[in-house]
């Protein structure tokens, strides 16, 4: 049975309503859950899953769509929907200003400088207009903005002198205040701007947890770098870092920019006479030039930069290979990170292997989100074909979670790859999530043919889920925990050119 | 600011939608305000840019002539000094009140579009005037096409529920000290089987007779020995006791009771008929509702016809339609289908038994009380669903689309900030905030009365149109060669 339910002038943030259909599809006998406003792209994928179509609901409609196996399972659905929007409903501490849009919010807070905007993308572009024309610095988390409207924001922003970081700009931390998705990190001289935000989530975790520190990290958004925007967030953030007494060494990271884009960017940070390192994930790395080095990844960023600082870095490595056993099996990369995704299937790739990604850089190993693929793949699984209508698995890691599952189960894989994102933002226990996937898949599977899963874990000790706590719930599932992505990429390699070359050996023998 | 001096000042963020991170930075000690956000202007595209060409070049208002229309038309609601200064017949005092006029709530409606507790009402108004035997001849006039029907906010009254008032029936004279303009009400009968909801039976015309003979007389009596009573004082009092002044009005009855009683003893009347109008008084604990009504009327008259605001002046229903005006639009009805009500029931009754939204009685939420000083009358907030602290929340709420705090009516729970007050069609249209109003619930038949009481929020669209209107109004004068 299918039911289409109505609640009229209901609003609640998406993150807060995906939360709120998985724990409806878990009710015993409910096989679908949507609860989301009523936006006209929501009521088209809601007909399109069989739902009947309602006149006059609008985007401040909240909708639910119930499809379950009785009308009992239904009512037990609809009772927690209930239950769970009354406590979201009831969020509000007493005390707490109420405001309605940034002309409220500044009536309660005149010194406001900084507008944090995660407003659905149809909406996004004229909130941060808004924002700009108050005068305020923008941090635009919201994607499917226009380039058309990146760029008309980007030069107003900068006719204002304001900074604009986004669209699609996950994380910042600004004055040691974490903004989106971003860990809690040690104050200090290394100054970040990164079009890319589980890049900027792993450098600057990798800098605190080998005793370094962040000044700053600015966010510009994946897009910044592309030809038709020409660097706009980036060269602001580059001049406000090079102003900032603070900041002594910059680290610039972002996914290979466009090659005009790039020599600006690398013109604007020597004229900035402060040792900088770059990288370009998924770039051959190449020789210094003046001030700049250039990382070969994440962590030879990070590495770099403390060692400009003078500190040690032998936290970043540890050292030792992985002593995970090699199955005969192809690699399965399972990433919630987008930057973290690209860099292992680049690493990988370097080292030889013929591995395919949905965010490989050419088009030879490139496949669609989702396809079918024999043989070594690393997906991105923050891909919007993965997430259409889910969270993002950063914040709910379910959808990657299924995947390890399936992929610990199958046969043909021989090692897992994932990572494991800590911070603000992210959910609460992703490894405990992850290692119960692992746990549940070594109950159903063959002992004897269980694939190697290999992990990283982006975060720190302040974290809310705490990096070390988390790492030992992984490594307690007989999960291998490298100390960065970048290593952890590392050891597949290893493993699998070592298997290559075993292969090749019995191949020579018999 | 240039980007460089964010990195060196204190960061101090407006989050705009996904509260989580508005957590996270608070857990890291950083200030930051949530805002409750919403798709501008209901998820209307058009409408939104609407809004937002009316917003000056920062944003921090509205442009001009809005801004000091505003300014006027909230000045006046504020100045405003409603009293009581006596009772007349209807076709008396109200203008344009004939012997074949029937005013109703709500906005314009004919006969056949009417919902049955205002037929019912209709009904036993025309028998009340003794222009019919029976209720069937009062329905074949009523369809006549005889009978003027007119909204009684067309003619400076109010009317709560159905809203009838014949030409004969005793009203209220409620006089702005401020500005002179005066409103008209009738006197409240009470609950159970009345005529505002809808009842016509024999108990209810002689209830009205009586009220008209005999109440009417000794209440004018004793209030021109008292001299003219000020209504502001009286709410102001009676929002500090529990009331709301729309459906919670006990204070303010026992004010009035005990404000006029020493006169009503000294008249020259019979013991008996005086002990009546005590008991009848003490009855009807909703019987300044019929004061605090006009005394809003009589308010936002004062600020209506001010070209430019964005101020709502009326928000009224007649059963079948919800009705709004602006100051800025003058005499226009903007009307969308009346909501239902959701509230509790009596014992025996519920939703399906229930007409649809019904009544002027919004004047009071329209005037910055009702619904608006929730926070004020905590005894009744069951019927609006929920708890004190969800009254004080709908009071605070209030506030994001009114222009003003009241500086007369305040409420205790909240520090004594006024009420909100001078309700903006652009900001509930911009933040999607609805007016919340309480009201009683009548049945759907004619004669059965109340059968509950809730809160009612009103149709999105009135506001949407009326904003539209306004804004069409200001680009008029550049329009023109």
């Amino acid at each position: 049975m299918r039911r289409l339910l109505v609640q009229r002038g209901r609003y609640f943030d998406s993150v807060f309503l995906l939360r709120i259909s998985r724990t409806l599809e878990e009710v015993p006998g409910v096989s679908r859950a949507v609860v989301a406003m009523g936006t006209p792209a929501n009521m088209e994928s809601l007909v399109r899953v069989g739902f009947n179509a309602q006149q006059g609901i609008t985007p401040n409609d909240l909708v639910i769509g119930l499809e379950a196996k009785s009308e009992d399972a239904a009512r037990v659905a609809e009772a927690k929907l209930a239950q769970m929007l009354a406590s979201g409903g009831e969020h509000s501490e007493s005390s707490e200003e109420l405001t309605s849009t940034l002309g409220d919010a500044l009536a309660v807070d005149a010194e406001a400088n900084l507008a944090l905007i995660s407003v659905p993308g149809a909406y996004a572009a004229a909130e941060a207009r808004r924002a700009l024309r108050r005068g305020l610095h923008v941090m635009l988390f919201s994607d499917n903005v226009s380039v058309e409207d990146e760029i008309s924001l980007k030069d107003e922003a900068a006719r204002r002198g304001l900074l604009m970081m986004g669209p699609d700009c996950g994380t910042a931390i600004v004055n040691g205040v974490p903004l989106g998705f971003a860990n809690v990190v040690r104050r200090g001289p290394i100054g970040i701007v990164g079009a890319s935000g589980t890049g900027i989530q792993e450098i600057t975790s990798l800098i605190d947890r080998a005793g370094g520190g962040v000044s700053h990290a600015l966010g510009t958004g994946g897009r910044d770098l592309s030809k038709s925007v020409g660097g706009k967030s980036m060269l602001a953030a580059i001049d406000a870092l090079t102003a900032d007494p603070e900041t002594r060494i910059v680290i610039v990271v972002s996914k290979t920019p466009a090659p005009e884009v790039a020599e600006l960017v690398l013109k604007r940070l020597a004229a900035a006479r402060k040792p900088a390192v770059v990288q370009f994930v998924g770039s051959p790395p190449a020789p210094p030039r003046g001030s700049i080095v250039f990382a070969e990844t994440l962590a030879d960023a990070a590495r770099r930069a403390l060692e400009l600082t003078g500190l040690g870095t032998a936290s970043l490595s540890n050292g030792a290979e992985a002593h995970f056993p090699a199955y005969h099996g192809s690699l399965r990369g399972l990433f919630c990170g987008g930057t973290l995704a690209q860099e292992a299937w680049s690493i990988l790739r370097r080292r030889g292997i013929d591995i395919r990604s949905n965010v490989a850089n050419d088009t030879a190993h490139k496949v669609k989100a989702g396809a079918k693929v024999d043989g070594h793949v690393v997906w991105d699984l923050g891909d919007d074909a993965f997430t259409v209508g889910r969270p993002h698995p950063m914040i709910e890691p379910g959808l990657r979670d299924n995947k390890v599952l399936q992929a610990v189960g199958d046969p043909s894989v021989g090692v897992v790859l994932v990572d494991c994102v800590l911070g603000h933002g992210a959910h609460a226990d992703p490894a405990g999530s992850l290692a119960r996937a692992v746990g549940r898949a070594a109950d159903v599977g063959p002992a004897d043919r269980r694939p190697a899963v290999v992990a990283s874990v982006t975060g720190t000790d302040r974290d809310p889920q705490s990096y070390r706590d988390q790492r030992r719930t992984l490594e307690d599932a007989g999960i291998c925990v490298a100390e960065s992505n970048a290593e952890a990429a590392e050891w597949c390699a290893a493993t699998l050119i070592a298997r290559g070359s075993e292969k090749a050996a019995r191949g020579a023998g018999t | 600011m240039k980007p460089n001096s964010l990195l060196r000042t204190d960061l101090h963020v407006v989050n705009v939608g996904l509260r989580s991170f508005a957590d996270g930075i608070r857990a890291a000690g950083g200030s930051v305000v949530h805002v409750e956000w919403r798709p501008p202007a209901g998820g209307d595209a058009e409408l939104a840019t609407i809004i937002d060409r009316l917003r000056s070049d920062d944003d921090a208002g509205w442009r001009e002539p809005v801004a000091s229309a505003n300014a006027a038309a909230v000045g006046r609601l504020l100045a405003a000094e409603p009293r009581v200064i006596g009772i007349a017949r209807a076709d008396a005092v109200i203008p344009g009140m004939a012997a074949d006029t029937v005013l109703h709530a709500g906005p314009p409606i004919e006969w056949g579009d009417m919902c049955g507790p205002m037929r019912g009402a209709v009904i036993g108004g025309l028998l009340y005037e003794g222009l019919v035997n029976s209720p069937e001849d009062a329905a074949e006039l009523a369809a006549s096409g005889r009978i003027r029907f007119a909204p009684c906010h067309e003619h400076q009254a109010v009317g709560p529920m159905a809203g009838i008032i014949t030409a004969s029936m005793p009203v209220w004279i409620v006089e702005n000290a401020a500005f002179g303009n005066r409103s008209f009400a009738t006197l409240n009968e009470g609950l159970g089987k009345v005529l505002r909801y809808g009842a016509y039976s024999e108990e209810v015309i002689a209830r009205l007779v009586w009220m008209r003979d005999v109440l009417a007389p000794l209440l004018t009596k004793a209030l021109r020995k008292h001299g003219p009573l000020d209504l502001r004082s009286l709410l102001a009092q009676a929002l500090q006791m529990g009331d709301e002044g729309h459906n919670r009005n006990r204070a303010a009855t026992s004010l009035f009771i005990r404000e006029l009683a020493p006169h009503l003893v000294r008249l020259a009347a019979r013991r008996d008929d005086v002990a009546r109008v005590f008991e009848f008084l003490n009855g009807n604990d909703h019987f300044t509702l019929n004061l605090s009504m006009p005394a809003a009327k009589c308010a936002l008259d004062a600020a209506a016809e001010t070209p430019g605001s964005s101020l709502v002046t009326v928000m009224a229903r007649n059963g079948t339609e919800f009705g709004i005006r602006l100051a800025g639009t003058g005499a226009r009805w903007f009307t969308a289908p009346a909501p239902k009500v959701e509230g509790l029931y009596f014992p025996g009754y519920g939703p399906d038994d229930a007409a649809p939204d019904i009544g002027d009685s919004a004047i009071t939420e329209t005037g910055g009380y009702g619904g608006f000083a929730m926070a004020a009358a905590p005894a009744i907030v069951q019927f609006v669903g929920g708890s004190p602290a969800k009254a004080l929340e709908t009071t605070r709420r209030m506030a994001r689309i009114t222009m003003a705090e009241s500086p007369i009516y305040r409420i205790p729970a909240l520090g004594f900030r006024g009420t909100p007050t001078g309700i903006d069609v652009l900001r509930v249209v911009e933040t999607g905030i609805l007016p919340a109003i309480n009201t009683g619930i009548a049945h759907k038949e004619p004669g059965v009365g109340m059968i509950g009481a809730g809160l009612v929020t009103p149709p999105f669209d009135c506001f949407a149109q009326a904003a539209r209107a306004l804004a069409e109004t200001l680009q008029a004068p550049e329009a023109q060669p």
